[in-house]
């Protein structure tokens, strides 16, 4: 996702234009704030920092952790249905892993001064936003596969950037999921290599086919282009954000053009090609009408997703009442004996 | 936090992992749990999916008190001059400046 929750804030956002500084404190306050981040220093979850600079964090943070919760379910769907042992194996551990990054991620928005609780009632009432990309559905065994290739690569390329994020416990958060999502995109161009390789024609159609219908969502989770990316420069003057979102999308389709020669598929864009002056891959234009419409909630399964997420949340509220229970039943004891 | 603001929310405690024997305990980030042995059993699964600790710690993050980083200065920069304290500050003749 990730760039993305820059652009489209949902409506918990506020504005993003800086204050008028109020004090002669507050403003040698932010002079040594800008500083460190002129120095790329780091700034911890205690340290003073500007109103606007938090919540930015608070809502980028928290929406990217909302895409790894949501992101368990299109995957989810198919690991009673994965083909072999070892793919259903692999797809839990790829589905587990995404859970504990939302895990990671919710704990670093945390310090920053938000809770749990607020943050799931911001996704669940719609007021947040997560990743467009997971409002689309997962339709084939393919799906799965090339969601580790094109989705997973795309969101490698927006994450490792924001290992060198200036909040540092966000950039933390994203060294633990930048070192385990890896094998997130390795284990999915595997299992299409196989299909493509080894596999029966309507196998490899079958692969052609959900390429074909994540190529462009896939171009999209790197957010608008830059020109019209309102909140990138305020974010790149504070560290947040390190890389544009259009040199984030060339750097993912000149990686993705070559690994799809190998795989034998195409990818559907006819002007899709290498451009030897520019030392980059030229690329078609991007339906941003599609983009914005899937944002705004009326992508295929944008209801489905929230709905089932909510479910989940509701289905489980008497296993976390049960557990506060037995932990204040487990303290009773000891006082009613004193 | 208070006792009476976490009924619904889990409270939060802080985890540490030694990574294997002979290492330190690592702080590695926080999880939410409501009683200790729901937060060791959690800190197992979140924090160590790829055999990445031999021995977890986990502690109330209420229980733990900080420096406060507005006292940095004031706390730090004293040492600053001690350069003494450091072994390099003593030239000593080469026959002997392997002590």
């Amino acid at each position: 996702m990730y760039t993305q929750a820059m652009d489209t804030l949902g409506k918990e956002g506020g504005d993003a234009a800086p204050r008028p500084v109020r004090s002669a404190a507050e403003a040698a306050l932010q002079q040594r704030f800008d500083a460190r981040i002129d120095d790329g220093g780091f700034i911890e979850a205690k340290d003073w920092m500007p109103d606007n600079y938090r919540k930015t964090l608070v809502r980028q943070i928290s929406q990217h952790a909302h895409s790894e919760i949501v992101g368990m379910l299109p995957e989810g769907n198919w690991i009673t249905r994965a083909p072999t042992l070892k793919r259903k194996a692999i797809l839990l551990a790829k589905v587990q892993d995404e859970g504990g990054h939302g895990l990671y991620l919710y704990a670093a928005a945390e310090t920053l001064g938000t809770s749990r609780d607020e943050m799931i009632d911001a996704l669940h009432s719609g007021k947040a936003k997560y990743s467009s990309i997971f409002n689309y559905p997962t339709l084939t065994w393919a799906d799965v596969g090339t969601i580790g290739w094109l989705v997973d690569g795309a969101a490698i390329m927006n994450q490792v950037p924001l290992c060198r994020c200036s909040y540092a416990p966000y950039a933390r958060a994203m060294i633990r999921i930048c070192r385990e999502e890896s094998f997130h995109q390795r284990q999915g161009f595997d299992a299409l290599l196989v299909m493509m390789r080894d596999g029966s024609d309507a196998q490899r159609a079958m692969v052609q086919d959900a390429v074909n219908r994540w190529w462009w969502p896939s171009l999209m989770m790197f957010g608008p282009p830059d020109a019209e990316s309102t909140h990138s420069t305020q974010s790149m003057r504070w560290g947040i954000k390190r890389i544009s979102n259009d040199d984030l999308r060339q750097k993912f389709v000149d990686a993705a053009a070559e690994q799809a020669k190998v795989l034998g598929v195409t990818l559907p864009d006819p002007e899709l090609k290498w451009n030897e002056a520019r030392g980059h891959h030229d690329f078609g234009a991007i339906d941003w009408a599609e983009f914005w419409n899937v944002v705004d909630g009326n992508g295929p399964c944008n209801r489905e997703r929230l709905a089932d997420r909510v479910k989940a949340w509701d289905d489980g509220a008497w296993v976390r009442e049960a557990a506060l229970a037995h932990a204040d039943k487990q303290r009773q004891p000891m006082k009613e004996a004193a | 936090m208070s006792e009476t603001t976490t009924r619904t929310e889990w409270p939060l405690w802080e985890v540490f992992v030694r990574s294997k024997a002979g290492l330190d305990h690592k702080h590695c980030g926080s999880l939410h749990a409501t009683d200790a042995q729901m937060a060791i059993q959690l800190a197992r699964d979140v924090y160590t999916r790829r055999q990445e600790g031999t021995s977890v710690w986990v502690v109330r993050s209420d229980q733990i008190i900080a420096s406060d980083p507005g006292d940095k200065d004031m706390y730090f920069d004293p040492m600053e001059d001690k350069v003494y304290r450091h072994p390099t500050f003593y030239a000593l003749p080469r026959e002997v400046d392997h002590m």
